[in-house]
Formats: structure tokens, C-alpha cells, sequence
């Protein structure tokens, strides 16, 4: 125990070097970022040589030239030297090339497109202001926030945004891409380990560009099956009609849940089981209907810019909200 | 190597280079002209980048009348020739023939102009306005730019005209038929390119 | 025409230098508005620092942290580095090639007019309770009409596009007067290597700002007249807008360093005692380095989606710039090798921008492969990179180039004691605030995000990162008082202040005076002044008799007609076309005034010139 203990602490600064499993990018948790890292690695290494080398002849030559007082010779004056000049050419040749060749394979490489590998689960990317749509095209589900996926299939991703330009970015298993306004762009990822990892946007979209984060969940393919029939069956509506009324003419306006209302928000269907409310609030931290309760009395608390009004301007008494919220909270699929 | 050192005195052959300052000006309109280059170069590019994207305004083929516009083209061209004769008679110190070419150039100048705004004012008969579409708003943009260097053209030339009545033939004014003759073959040069890329390309390829 | 008039009339006070046409006094103006905009930008840094020193801070709302992040972007860029080069371009060149001035004197003083007037518009933004907040890039949609409705944006345009005007005409300027203005015998291969990066980046502003307008127009014709250029709904496209903005943002992030280049040449060589190295691939190198800078735009839009083809080309294109770069780094260190170097304020920064540059180009190659930048773009790895370029290589090759060139533009020299705490405070804060943000990066914090949310490792490293940034705010209060300490003392420099100059500046008093070269100068190969200094001269051998020199006019004009330019700026803005109207028609007259009546300029006869009429 006397020598683990060292061991362990000298492993987990390691890592906190490293950063988060679910967030950084040095510490990839699927192929693709493995790949990207591998790159940045070789990058890395080239470049640090590179850095060495002039620090070591700038250093030598500041201590080993410096004036001394009252010098007054006049040192050589030196035009150049042919030799030197070809080899510092050539050398960052072929440094380059040694980068360059696995960079053009990894861009085709990374291109690939699965959007019509049959094998593949197809995801289409919306990105909204401050949130993030999911629709699983060939199984005709809508989420929204938390994404998930199965850890056996490599998914493909069709993005686009709905408003202005977004970036979609979940650092621990790939690299980004932008979702634009009228052009849609395709990319491919794989969660090999179950888990849930950070995502991000990553382009100036507004106010609370820093708070639309979402989570991508990575869970065994049985239990993506489930999943799917889960967000298939029938939705769930509050038991009490009075609620349920309201919560229909109020919130599903713009929400949905399950095959009911529209789509202009984001999609509730089984929101009490995410692991965040609006991306943002931690349910491990705060209970999740205190979360609801809280985002639903003033979502511009929290997001400011966000569309949704805030209760007393959506005609939602502090009981309505209330049994809303523990609506919602108890909204939970089984999978 | 001033201005006027040489003003009394007879005028050299190519009196828009007799000073340091006139070949300055010379040097820096050249220059002037490459970011001009650049300038409807950008504007080409937007345009050639949203030219398919009509909206609900007519397509390039419907709109376009080659007749016309080749008619404003070939006044536009010739105009570049008879901005040529009259650097020409600048070289000969012949005033009057000078003063003569460069009138003719301001009237095919302002032919055109008129050719233009006939042309733009049907366009918008015809639904093609500059909020249309994004066709719409790039191609009032580039030939609309094209235009206005035509106006500006046709002002300074008329103003270069009226110093050299006042002040002669100098080393100081010949400087100035001569720049805005450069003007004028650059503007001539951007309209063969819009009168290709534009129109002929919308005819064929629209 | 009264040849040898003296009958124009000359100016003393505020006058003279509202109607300067000298270079010397405009390069002094650069200098006093881009310090001005620099503190601007700085104090905008910090309180963006403060803001991100703790998770969840609320300092700032997420609304003004972008308008915080715009402005201090677009100031810093356009505002403030441009300037300041723009500063040490007229300050130096027409006396490093000899010349009583530049070639076109009056459009000298309306780019620095047309400049002032296009950031003191942008600036006003912040009195205007609508400021730009979509970037120092303004991607659209976010900068277009429907989803930035107020006029924040608008001073953004119509800022920039005025101000773009000066520095075009700064640019062709400058060409017009390296290729024209040159002594006798100083013929290109002689140039010192300033002079030689002035050319280039001048031909960088003359091919690079046009597309800038055009964008800067198209946006606007967006904006107030509803085109559709980049309107996705009505067939515009967003992605456009990111490849004119970069076709002209990638050589402009040149136009900055490339002076930078120069001066670190002309600060090295002089500090040790020794020719530059390998001037002739110096050259080479620089014009190389401007000629990529123009075909490798689309690397900032790697993740955009342009295709696997695309990001290829363009990643290979990119890397090919380290070559280029790389001879350059190591033509300085070999400069340095074997001289005699003395560490003077000038030179800490030109030795201290070495291996910061190389740490920015080293980073500047990881972002060009491609696939890596999908994890690297658009975090705070790409703040720390272009940081390290731009405030490691610009600001540090623009604060060595007025400490080396102060002497020269003022007659004082300024302190070195303090002068050597303004570097260490500066570096070390710089290295302290931007090195630890390649981690962030990397760790997944993106870029331009007002918070962020606690436990996620980024906590300490932007503390520590914050705590950075002030000691660059000290370092700089330090060179401000360095610079007001100095004013008091007397204009005591010697022509050749530090007593190793090379190139022709060194060869004449102490500020100049105006006409600068009393008797133009023959040059005799590189290095003009210390070849003579070896041949046992103490001045330059002049290339023709005393005589009467001729001088340009003052003028008002290029004041008013950046008034114009203002107030029409303000008229588009606000819709009241009228407005518009009559700030254009002042401009237009201003024009027509200087077209009709020709300026004779005024002489200055020998006796008058040993009076030593200073500047």
C-alpha cells in the first residue's frame, strides 16, 4: 500500500495532465480522436525537436557573444554561408514530409462517408440556438441534448443549422465540424466504450454560445434497442388532466414528447433521465425536478438568449410549474 | 525636379512623364489599378458563386438582351479608342485635337451610362430588383460598381478637360489626360469581362 | 508661378499638426493613435481575463463579453498593430532609401485621417449602446441583419471600410515611393531589410484590403439595403463570407508580421556589430512567405466542410510557409553568432521574439494538418497560437522598433532601466498568460466562450492565465511612463544614437529635419552608412550640390475629407441618406479642390537650411 500510494498519486497527475475521459482531446476515447491524437503526437514530437534546437543555439550564442564592456572590435561581417542555408532548407523539407504523408491519409481516411453504409446509425445534426437536435433518420426518433448511440455501429452524421452557424464538437471521441445554415455536411464517429462524453459548441453563435454544451451516451446495443422502442412507444402525458391540458397548450407548442406536439424545442421525451436540464444543469448535483423547476420559471437565468418564455409569461402559475416539473422529472425510459 | 521647373520652357515629348511627381502619379495609379483588379476580381467571384440562385426573380437567360448590351459595349470600346487618339494628339502637344477626342470619349461614356440605366430600370420591370435574390443583389453589385466607375470617370475627365482650357498643356496637367486614359482602358477592360462573364455566360450557361 | 515662394502658408501649434504632409509627424500621429487604440484594446483584454479568471464568473454578461471579444480583436488588429507599423513604415523608410519624403505626401496624411476617423467610428460604438458582437470575424448569419438586428454590426462595416481606405493608400504609397524614391546607388538588392518588408507587405495591403471591401460592402448592401448576398433564405451563401473574409484575413495576419520581420533584421544586425546573415535569402524567404500567404486562406476552415481535396491541398500548402520561416529564424541566429551583442531594450525584444516566434510557428504547422486542427480549431490552442504570432511577434518586433527607432523620431532617448522592466514584465506576463492556453485547448475549452462551468480542469490554468495578463498590463504602464519621463529631458541623441548604425537614418540629426537629407545621398553597397564608418568617414558621400529643396504644402483638405467620410458613414448607418449625402459631397468637394488648384509647395533655401529647420 506504501508503494501504491505514490504510484497512484504520480498516475492520476498523469492523467489530470491528460484532462477529463469524457472531454479532452488527449485522452481519446474512440478511433477518431485516437487518430487525431496520434497526428498531434507525431506534430508534437517533430515540432518540440524543432523548438530544442533553436532554443539551443539561441541560448549559446547570447551567452557565448554577449558584449563585454568597453568591447570595441568590430566582429567579422559574414555574408552567409551556402552550405548552412541548404541544409536548414532542406531539413524542414523533410520534416514536413514526414508530417505531411500521414495528414493527406488521415483527411481521406477521416472522410469517409457512411451515409449510406446500411450498418451505420444514421444521425441528422440540427443545431438551434443553444441547443441540440437529434434525429435518427432511419429509425424516425427525435431526441434532443443527449445523443445517444450504440457502442457496435459506427455513426453518421449529417449536419446543418437551423438558425446560425454552430460547430459540433465532442472532443473526447473526434474532432468538429460546423454545422452551417443551408449546407449540410457529413461526418463519421465511433464510441467504442460505453460512457457519457462531453460535447460542445464551437463557434461564436451568440450570448450563450459557452453554455451549449450537450452529452453524447454510449450504451451496449441491447440496451440501444431498448432504447429505441422506449422513445417509439406511446408518450407518457401528465396524470392529472388539468396539468395535461396545460402542459399540451403551453409547452407542446414548441415541445414534444414522444408522437405528440411540435418541434421548435427541444424533444422531452424521457428528459427526467438526461443527465443535464438545457445542457447546463447537472442532475448529479441538483435533483432533476429541482432543475426543471428552476429552467422552467426562467430558462434566460441560465441561458440568456434562450427562446423559451419564461413561466409567468407562458401563463404557468408556481403550482403549475411545480407539477409540471415533477412531470417531467418522473419522465424517465427504461433501457 | 519640381512641378514647375519645366512649365515655361518647351514641353517635352511625353510631357506626363517630365517630373519626378508625374511619374509618381504615373507609377501609383498603376498600382492603384492592381487593387482595382483585385477589387472586381472579389465582386466576379461573389457573383459567380451565386449566379444559379434566383429565387423567384427570372433566370439570366430570360432577362439578358444581347443586342443592347453588345451595342453598349462596342460605344464603350470605341471610347477606349478615342481615349487613345487623344493621349495621341497629348504626345503631338496638339491641344485642341487632344481637347476634341476627349470630349467624343465622355459622350460614348455617358451613351452607356444611359444604355445602363435603361437597362437596369427594365430589369426591374421585369421582377429583377436588387432584393430579389441573391443573383440579383451580386449582379446590381458588380455591373452597378462598373457603372458608377464610368460615372466618376466621366466626371474627371470632364474636369481634366476644363483645367487644360484654364491652365494649357502643361507638365502638370498632362499628367492628368494621361491617368484618366488609363482609367478609362481599365474600365473598358472590366466591362469585357462582365460583357463575358455576365452576359454571354448567362446566355449560354443560365 | 512665383517659383520660390515662401508665400504658402505655414503652420505652428495644433495646426501643424492637423495639416502635417511631413512623414515624420504623420508617423508620430500612427504612433499617438495606435498607442491610444492599443490601451483601448488592452483594457478590453483585460476585463476579458477577469472574467474567465474564475468558472461561472459574472463580471461581464454573455452579451458584452462578444462585444468585448470583437472589439478588442478588431481593434488590436486594425487599430492598434497596423497603426503602430504604420508608425515605423513613415517614421523610417524615406530615410532609410534616402529620400526628402514620400511620394505622395498629401495621401499620406489623408491615410492617416481616413484611418483615425474609421476607428474613432468604431469606438463610438460603445456610446452608441450598440457594439459589434459577432467576432472580429463577423461569420455570418450571426453579423447579418435577421440575427444582428441592431447597429452594432454596422459600426463594424462601416468602421473598418474607412479605415481600410487609409491603409490601402498607406499601401500603394509606400510601393510608389521604394520603387521611386530611392537614392542614388541604392538599388533593391541594397535595401535594408526593412525597407525590403515595407515593399512587401505594401504589395500585401494593395492585393489583400480590395477584398476586404468588397466583403465589408456586400455585408453592408445586407445589412441597410436589404441584398442578399449572404441571406441563406433568399439563396445567399454563409460560407462565402468565410472565404472572402480569409482570402483577405490570411494575408493580412501577414501584413502584420512581415514588418515585424524587418525591424527584428535591422535590430539584430545593428546590436551585434554584424551584417545580416544571408541577406539575399532573407529577401528570397520574405517574398516566398507573401506569396503563400495568399493561397493557403482556406486552412481557417478546415472544419467548414469543404471536402477532403480541399483541406489536402490547403494543408500541404500551409506547412510549405515553415521553410520559408524556418530560413529566416535561423539567418538571425546566425547574425547573432559571432558578433558582439549588446542587450539594449531594443534588442531583449528582438532576441525574446526569436524563440517566441518559433513556439507560434511550431504550433502555426500542427494547425495546418489538417485532421489534428478538427480537435485543435476554434479552441483556445488556436488563442494561444495566433497570440503567439501576433503579440510574440508583431507587439514584440513593434516595441523593440520604437525603442530602437525612438532616438531617431524624437531626439531622446528613452530609459533603459525602465525600458528593460517593460520587457521582462511584458515577456514573462506573455509567456505566463498564452502558454498555458494551448492546454485549455487541448483540455476542450473552445474559444470565445464568456464562461465556463467548474470541474472541468480548466479552473487554475485560467486563473493563472489572468494573472498573466496584468503583468502585460504593467509592462505596458511602464513604457507609458517611460515615454513621459523621457519628454522631459533634453533632445540630446546623436544622429547615430547607438553608435552602430548601419543604414542611412543613422546618418543624419537627430530628430531630421524636415527635408531630412540636406544633399541627397550616394550609396555604395549594403549597409550604406557602416560601410562608409569602416572606411573611416563620418558621413555619407552626397550625390549633388547644396541647393534650394523643394517641399509640399500642408493641407487641411485630408482632414476634411475624412470629416466627409465620417458623417457619411454616420448617415448610412442610421438610414438618413441626406446625411450621407453631405459627408460624401464634402469629400468629393475636397477633391475636386485639390484636383483644381495645383500645389507649388514651397522651398527651402540653403541659407535657411543651416538655420536647421527641425522637425
Amino acid at each position: 500500500m506504501k508503494r501504491l500510494l505514490p504510484l497512484l498519486t504520480g498516475l492520476v497527475l498523469l492523467l489530470s495532465g491528460c484532462g477529463r475521459a469524457d472531454l479532452s482531446t488527449l485522452n481519446p476515447q474512440g478511433p477518431v480522436a485516437e487518430k487525431q491524437l496520434d497526428l498531434m503526437k507525431l506534430s508534437i514530437g517533430i515540432m518540440a525537436l524543432v523548438v530544442v534546437i533553436v532554443f539551443a543555439i539561441c541560448i549559446y550564442v547570447l551567452i557565448r557573444f554577449r558584449r563585454r564592456q568597453g568591447d570595441k572590435s568590430i566582429p567579422k561581417q559574414v555574408e552567409g554561408n551556402h552550405t548552412l542555408e541548404i541544409i536548414w532548407t532542406v531539413i524542414p523539407l523533410v520534416l514536413l514530409l514526414i508530417l505531411g504523408v500521414p495528414t493527406i491519409k488521415d483527411v481521406f481516411g477521416l472522410a469517409k462517408d457512411y451515409s449510406k453504409d446500411k450498418n451505420a446509425v444514421q444521425v441528422k445534426v440540427t443545431a438551434h440556438q443553444y441547443w441540440w437536435e437529434f434525429e435518427y433518420t432511419d429509425l424516425g426518433i427525435t431526441t434532443a441534448q443527449e445523443l445517444i448511440v450504440p457502442t457496435d455501429k459506427t455513426v453518421s452524421f449529417e449536419l446543418v443549422g437551423a438558425d446560425v452557424k454552430h460547430s459540433f464538437w465532442i472532443p473526447s471521441i473526434g474532432g468538429k465540424m460546423d454545422t452551417n445554415p443551408g449546407v449540410t455536411n457529413r461526418m463519421y464517429l465511433d464510441f467504442p466504450k460505453e460512457g457519457v462524453f462531453r460535447g460542445k459548441c464551437a463557434e461564436l453563435c451568440g450570448p450563450s454560445h459557452a453554455l451549449m454544451d450537450f452529452k453524447a451516451k454510449a450504451v451496449s446495443p441491447e440496451s440501444f434497442a431498448r432504447w429505441v422502442s422506449a422513445m417509439k412507444a406511446p408518450a407518457v402525458m401528465p396524470a392529472d388532466a388539468e396539468i395535461a391540458e396545460k402542459f399540451t397548450s403551453q409547452c407542446l407548442s414548441c415541445h414534444a414528447v414522444g408522437e405528440n406536439g411540435g418541434n421548435s424545442a427541444p424533444n422531452l421525451t424521457g428528459v427526467g433521465g438526461r443527465q443535464t436540464i438545457g445542457g447546463i444543469l447537472y442532475n448529479d448535483e441538483v435533483p432533476v425536478e429541482q432543475n426543471l423547476h428552476d429552467w422552467i420559471t426562467d430558462p434566460q437565468k441560465y441561458k440568456s438568449g434562450a427562446m423559451m418564455p419564461k413561466a409567468v409569461d407562458n401563463d404557468l402559475s408556481p403550482e403549475q410549474v411545480s407539477a409540471i416539473a415533477e412531470y417531467l422529472a418522473a419522465y424517465k425510459l427504461d433501457y | 525636379m519640381s512641378a514647375h521647373d519645366h512649365a515655361e520652357g518647351q514641353l517635352p515629348h511625353e510631357p506626363e512623364k517630365a517630373t519626378l511627381e508625374a511619374r509618381n502619379k504615373i507609377l501609383g495609379f498603376w498600382i492603384f489599378l492592381g487593387a482595382e483588379t483585385v477589387l472586381f476580381g472579389t465582386l466576379f467571384s461573389a457573383f459567380l458563386a451565386l449566379r444559379h440562385n434566383i429565387g423567384d426573380g427570372p433566370t439570366a437567360n430570360e432577362l439578358f438582351q444581347l443586342p443592347m448590351v453588345f451595342a453598349a459595349t462596342m460605344i464603350l470600346l470605341t471610347s477606349s479608342l478615342t481615349s487613345v487618339f487623344a493621349v495621341q494628339a497629348l504626345h503631338h502637344h496638339n491641344k485642341k485635337s487632344m481637347i476634341g477626342w476627349l470630349i467624343v470619349t465622355i459622350v460614348l461614356g455617358l451613351c452607356f451610362l444611359g444604355l445602363e440605366i435603361y437597362e437596369f430600370k427594365e430589369y426591374v420591370h421585369e421582377g429583377h430588383g436588387f432584393t430579389t435574390s441573391a443573383f440579383s443583389s451580386s449582379f446590381y453589385t458588380l455591373v452597378g460598381f462598373h457603372g458608377a466607375h464610368v460615372a466618376f470617370g466621366v466626371v474627371w475627365i470632364g474636369i481634366v478637360i476644363g483645367q487644360i482650357f484654364k491652365k494649357g498643356l502643361t507638365v502638370v496637367t498632362a499628367p492628368k489626360v494621361y491617368i484618366s486614359a488609363i482609367y478609362w482602358h481599365f474600365i473598358d477592360v472590366v466591362w469585357v469581362f462582365i460583357f463575358t462573364v455576365v452576359y454571354l455566360m448567362g446566355k449560354v450557361a443560365g | 508661378m512665383a517659383a520660390h515662394g515662401h508665400t504658402v502658408k505655414r503652420y505652428s501649434g495644433l495646426m501643424d499638426w492637423l495639416t502635417t504632409v511631413d512623414h515624420k509627424k504623420i508617423g508620430i500621429l500612427y504612433m499617438i493613435a495606435g498607442l491610444f487604440f492599443f490601451l483601448i484594446g488592452g483594457l478590453e483584454a483585460i476585463v476579458i481575463r477577469v472574467q474567465l479568471m474564475k468558472p461561472m464568473n459574472d463580471v461581464v454578461s454573455g452579451d458584452t463579453f462578444n462585444e468585448l471579444i470583437t472589439m478588442h480583436g478588431t481593434t488590436m488588429i486594425f487599430l492598434a498593430a497596423m497603426p503602430l507599423l504604420f508608425a515605423l513604415m513613415n517614421a523610417v523608410i524615406p530615410l532609410q532609401i534616402g529620400a526628402r519624403d514620400v511620394a505622395f505626401p498629401f495621401l499620406n496624411a489623408l491615410g492617416f485621417w481616413t484611418f483615425f476617423f474609421g476607428g474613432l467610428l468604431l469606438n463610438l460604438s460603445w456610446f452608441a449602446g450598440a457594439v459589434p458582437d459577432a467576432g472580429w470575424t463577423s461569420y455570418v448569419p450571426l453579423a447579418g441583419p435577421t440575427f444582428n438586428s441592431g447597429h452594432g454590426v454596422d459600426y463594424y462595416v462601416i468602421g473598418l471600410q474607412i479605415a481600410g481606405i487609409g491603409t490601402l493608400l498607406g499601401g500603394i504609397n509606400f510601393m510608389a515611393t521604394i520603387i521611386n524614391m530611392r537614392a542614388p546607388g541604392l538599388s533593391f538588392m541594397r535595401l535594408p531589410m526593412f525597407t525590403w518588408t515595407i515593399f512587401i507587405t505594401s504589395a500585401l495591403i494593395v492585393f489583400a484590403f480590395p477584398v476586404l471591401t468588397v466583403g465589408l460592402v456586400a455585408l453592408m448592401f445586407d445589412r441597410l439595403f436589404h441584398a442578399n448576398f449572404f441571406e441563406v433564405g433568399n439563396g445567399g451563401s454563409s460560407v462565402l463570407w468565410e472565404h472572402i473574409f480569409w482570402v483577405f484575413g490570411h494575408p493580412e495576419v501577414y501584413i502584420l508580421i512581415v514588418p515585424a520581420f524587418g525591424v527584428i533584421s535591422e535590430v539584430v544586425s545593428t546590436f551585434s556589430r554584424k551584417r545580416l546573415f544571408g541577406y539575399s535569402s532573407m529577401v528570397f524567404a520574405t517574398v516566398l512567405i507573401a506569396f503563400l500567404g495568399f493561397m493557403v486562406w482556406a486552412h481557417h476552415m478546415f472544419t467548414t466542410g469543404l471536402g477532403p481535396v480541399a483541406n489536402g491541398l490547403f494543408s500541404i500548402a500551409t506547412m510549405l510557409i515553415a521553410v520559408p520561416t524556418g530560413v529566416k529564424i535561423f539567418n538571425w541566429l546566425f547574425t547573432l553568432w559571432g558578433g558582439s551583442i549588446r542587450f539594449t531594450t531594443a534588442n531583449l525584444f528582438a532576441i525574446g521574439f526569436i524563440p517566441t516566434f518559433v513556439m507560434g510557428g511550431v504550433t502555426g504547422v500542427m494547425l495546418a494538418s489538417a485532421p489534428a486542427d478538427y480537435q485543435y480549431h476554434d479552441t483556445y490552442f488556436v488563442v494561444a497560437h495566433f497570440h503567439y504570432v501576433i503579440v510574440g511577434g508583431l507587439i514584440f518586433g513593434i516595441f523593440s522598433g520604437l525603442h530602437y527607432w525612438w532616438p531617431k523620431m524624437f531626439g531622446r532617448m528613452l530609459n533603459e532601466t525602465l525600458g528593460k522592466i517593460t520587457f521582462w514584465t511584458f515577456f514573462l506576463g506573455f509567456h505566463l498568460t498564452f502558454f498555458i492556453q494551448h492546454f485549455l485547448g487541448l483540455l476542450g475549452m473552445p474559444r470565445r466562450v464568456y464562461t465556463y462551468l467548474g470541474g472541468q480542469g480548466y479552473d487554475d490554468m485560467n486563473f493563472i492565465s489572468t494573472i498573466g495578463a496584468f503583468f502585460m498590463g504593467i509592462g505596458t504602464i511602464v513604457f507609458l511612463l517611460n515615454i513621459f519621463t523621457t519628454w522631459a529631458k533634453p533632445r540630446n541623441a546623436a544622429g547615430d544614437a547607438w553608435e552602430d548604425g548601419r543604414t542611412l537614418e543613422w546618418s543624419i540629426p537627430s530628430p531630421p529635419p524636415e527635408y531630412n537629407f540636406q544633399q541627397t545621398p550616394l550609396v555604395r553597397g549594403y549597409d550604406a552608412f557602416w560601410k562608409e564608418k569602416m572606411e573611416g568617414k563620418t558621413a555619407m558621400t552626397p550625390a549633388e550640390p547644396i541647393g534650394s529643396i523643394h517641399m509640399p504644402s500642408p493641407s487641411i483638405l485630408p482632414l476634411i475629407m475624412s470629416i466627409g467620410l465620417f458623417v457619411a458613414g454616420f448617415g448610412f448607418m442610421y438610414d438618413r441618406l441626406i446625411v450621407a449625402g453631405i459627408g460624401l459631397l464634402i469629400t468629393f468637394g475636397c477633391m475636386l479642390i485639390r484636383s483644381l488648384y495645383d500645389d507649388h509647395g514651397f522651398h527651402i533655401e540653403p541659407e535657411d537650411q543651416e538655420k536647421g529647420v527641425h522637425a
